[in-house]
């Protein structure tokens, strides 16, 4: 028995934060105090307040430790571990400020629940045993001594699980179809190819409760009759592949997986295969085109994967966070998950929340929490005092959520019936100082590089999509091309072959919905309102300017005139807009508008 | 996808990354789908893959060349150019790019005088693009190599390549 643990993150955000060498500190001076055998110290998933990195928890007590750098360990060890006195000043600020709250309390906490994140942040991700002690692999066992094949399917069709990959097909009938489907070999897939540019459920998933994707897979074997399958995994995650790995060797090792699985005459076999940085692998096409070695590109269903798969076989494939759920679906019953969420999205949902919002990381809550509750309360609301202008849900595929709808309860089918889509869950926050035109323009420039180019619509329609919005964040369109424009995404929304470029113009459809004010700024006034589309700015000194002569000394092309301690002034015929005036400029006089 | 740009520096791979590279396409050629982890093995040795490479992996798995050279165009972490020994790559991830990660992108291109996706001339640095980091606390945010960047701003980028020079 150990009288204290500490629990250092080790998710991706903190480990960038170089969390790595706090917890080789915690060792370093734990072992001088000579207390290796008191306290026990290890590394953890995400605990999903990713602002506050890198966080350090310190139980019994729960202390929540914020941003610690290895020079605060030792104080830690010394007042916390050895003398009983928590370090206040280091807490996480809500925890500390009357007398010391338990963070499940806190704001950002109080309202999450957590299924799929459960042991994310609890656990050491790579001990087994730790997996194990928290009711890992009871489902499997269940499912093995209690329960048919099919008395699994009905459960988790009696669920109401959706599929978290974004789509929201319900898992259940998946599952069903697969098992229906006759074949000597099938397959059991998962996605881990989470390329919305903003996501990181999936990978905190993996990172933190790799067995837990393990287990559903090998429950998802034996409900539809499969003894191999495949977690496909982007590169750009070494942590998670990494982690992956050293669950799957000792559950293999545990006899948890491989062949005559916990001494029954079931088998289940899994492999790791890297994708290469293709955004369209996600589509479950593209992904069996893959990791059959091929280009990942789509083709046209059906044959659904539950009938004709990867190398021809019926295949199942779900995303990370479904898989997550399943366990616990098995343990606790298909009433219990149906009793969380709404009448049509049952369950929860994992959200990565970046952007401007002050408590960036990852939050779990149950469907139908709406969006006020999730930016204001548990985001801690926008920094700097700006107003909220939209969230961004569903990425490249998905749309913006402006404040009108700040109180609708946030599930699969209001999201859509608003515009947007839940998507894999990214959920971006901008402010006023964001230009909701230059948003749609990103997310066509990421839509259009990564188009496989096997459909003309998709090919060819984004790169024409993305003109017009080039040509209207230089002032150079016309009322017509708006139009045009707003056409256009129709048309490839109706005729591309696959998720890719059927949902790749609704970041513009849903800006020109909300923010159509802003698009004809552009083009009838010639203005961006938010000071962001470069072409249409002008540098602009104001009366807060002391003269010093800073911007006309650095100014490349000598646009710059004045006095020294006199206003100065741009010529905005020579200004080439660089911005180089307002970075250098110490009294915030240089303005673009 | 983005445009096939070929490499015009010479091939210098030596005799021991050859073996090394064919004694492992043995073991990789035995699974199903061998050609995403080929391919994976042989940047991870050569760094790139010159059309020299692919010829290998082709002869090894007995894929027709331009099999294999679709593959590699197709997926962008492959890449045709040798890399710079110090990789700058620009998160372009959306909750980096809302906060500004495209004028820091902006900036390392003016400074160094390279487009997304160069190396310069002397082979030291590359400038890449990337998309999602997965740091998105830190944004806006980029690496060198394996070191993370949080929180960039335009005024740092003069300081972080002082650094890694």
């Amino acid at each position: 028995m150990y009288r204290n643990h500490i629990l250092v993150c080790g998710g991706t955000g903190c480990s960038s934060g170089n969390s790595k060498k706090v917890h080789d500190e915690f060792e370093i001076q734990i072992k001088e105090a000579g207390l290796e055998n008191e306290v026990k110290i290890i590394t953890t998933g995400c605990f999903g307040l990713c602002a506050c990195g890198p966080v350090v928890v310190v139980y019994p007590e729960g202390a929540f430790y914020q941003h610690i750098k290895p020079e605060n360990v030792k104080e830690i060890v010394d007042e916390h571990i050895i003398k009983g006195r928590i370090v206040s000043k280091l807490l996480y600020k809500e925890t500390s400020e009357t007398n010391i709250k338990a963070l499940n309390e806190t704001a950002f906490y109080k309202n999450q629940k957590r299924v799929a994140l459960k042991n994310c942040g609890y656990i050491d991700p790579e001990n087994v045993e730790e997996y194990i002690a928290y009711d890992g692999y009871q489902a499997l066992i269940k499912c093995y001594n209690e329960l048919t094949p099919q008395e699994v399917v009905d459960i988790v069709k009696a669920s109401g699980l959706r599929g978290r990959g974004g789509g929201g097909f319900p898992t259940g009938l998946k599952w069903q179809f697969t098992k229906n489907s006759v074949n000597d070999k099938k397959f059991v897939c998962c996605n881990a190819d989470e390329g919305d540019p903003g996501a990181f459920m999936d990978r905190s998933v993996l990172e933190g409760d790799p067995h837990a994707v393990i287990e559903a897979m090998t429950i998802a074997g034996y409900a539809i009759g499969s003894d191999q399958g495949y977690v496909y995994v982007r590169a750009e995650y070494p942590i998670a592949v990494k982690r992956l790995q050293i669950a799957i060797n000792q559950a293999k090792a545990y006899g948890l997986l491989g062949k005559n699985i916990l001494g029954t005459n079931n088998n289940f076999d899994l492999e790791i295969r890297l994708g290469s940085g293709a955004f369209v692998c996600g589509e479950e096409t593209a992904l069996m085109a893959s990791i059959e070695g091929l280009r990942g590109e789509p083709r046209p269903r059906p044959p659904f994967p539950a009938v004709k798969g990867l190398f021809g076989k019926p295949t199942l494939l779900n995303n990370v966070e479904t898989y997550a759920n399943i366990p616990q679906i098995i343990l606790k019953g298909a009433d219990w998950f149906a009793s969380m969420g709404t009448e049509k999205s049952k369950g929860t949902k994992v959200f990565a929340l970046g952007g401007k919002i002050t408590n960036t990381g990852l939050v779990e809550i149950p469907m139908g929490t709406t969006l006020r509750t999730i930016i204001e309360d548990i985001g801690g609301g926008i920094p700097n005092g700006k107003k909220f202008k939209a969230a961004q849900t569903g990425g490249p595929s998905g749309g913006c959520i402006p404040a009108m709808h700040f109180d609708i309860p946030m599930d699969y089918d209001n999201l859509i019936s608003i515009g947007s889509m839940m998507g894999s869950g990214g959920l971006i926050v901008m402010d006023e100082d964001n230009c909701m035109v230059d948003i749609a323009k990103f997310f066509l420039e990421f839509t259009q590089e990564e188009s496989c180019g096997k459909c003309t619509p998709c090919r060819i329609g984004t790169k024409r999509l993305l003109e017009y919005l080039e040509k209207i964040t230089e002032g150079k369109a016309t009322m017509q091309d708006l139009d045009d424009m707003e056409k256009l995404c129709y048309y490839i929304k109706d005729n591309s072959l696959c998720g890719l470029g059927q949902t790749a113009p609704n970041p513009v459809l849903s800006t020109l919905r909300y923010f159509r004010d802003e698009y004809e700024a552009h083009v009838k006034e010639k203005r961006c309102p938010a000071g962001v589309c470069k072409s249409l700015l002008q540098y602009y000194i104001t009366e807060d300017c002391k003269g010093c002569t800073l911007c006309a000394k650095k100014c490349p092309v000598g646009a710059i005139s004045g006095k020294v301690k006199e206003r100065h002034i741009i010529d905005v015929d020579k200004c080439i807009k660089c911005g180089v005036c307002k970075d250098v400029c110490k009294f915030g006089a240089v303005i673009k508008k | 996808m983005s445009k096939i740009k070929l490499t015009k520096v010479a091939f210098n791979g030596t005799a021991e990354q050859e073996k090394q590279l064919r004694d492992k396409l043995a073991e990789i050629k035995k699974m199903d789908g061998a050609l995403m982890p080929a391919l994976q093995t042989a940047q991870g040795i050569y760094g790139y893959l010159p059309i020299e490479v692919q010829d290998i992996v082709a002869e090894e798995l007995g894929l027709r060349q331009e099999e294999v050279f679709g593959v590699a165009t197709f997926y962008s972490q492959f890449t045709l150019n040798p890399q710079g020994k110090k990789q700058i790559s620009v998160c372009l991830g959306t909750a980096c790019y809302v906060k500004g990660s495209g004028e820091v992108l902006e900036k390392f291109k003016t400074t160094l005088g390279l487009d997304a996706g160069e190396c310069s001339a002397d082979g030291y640095f590359s400038l890449l693009a990337t998309r999602c980091v997965g740091c998105c606390g830190l944004a806006p945010v980029l690496t060198v190599n394996d070191k993370v960047y949080g929180k960039v701003t335009v005024s740092d980028v003069e300081k972080i390549i002082a650094e890694n020079r």
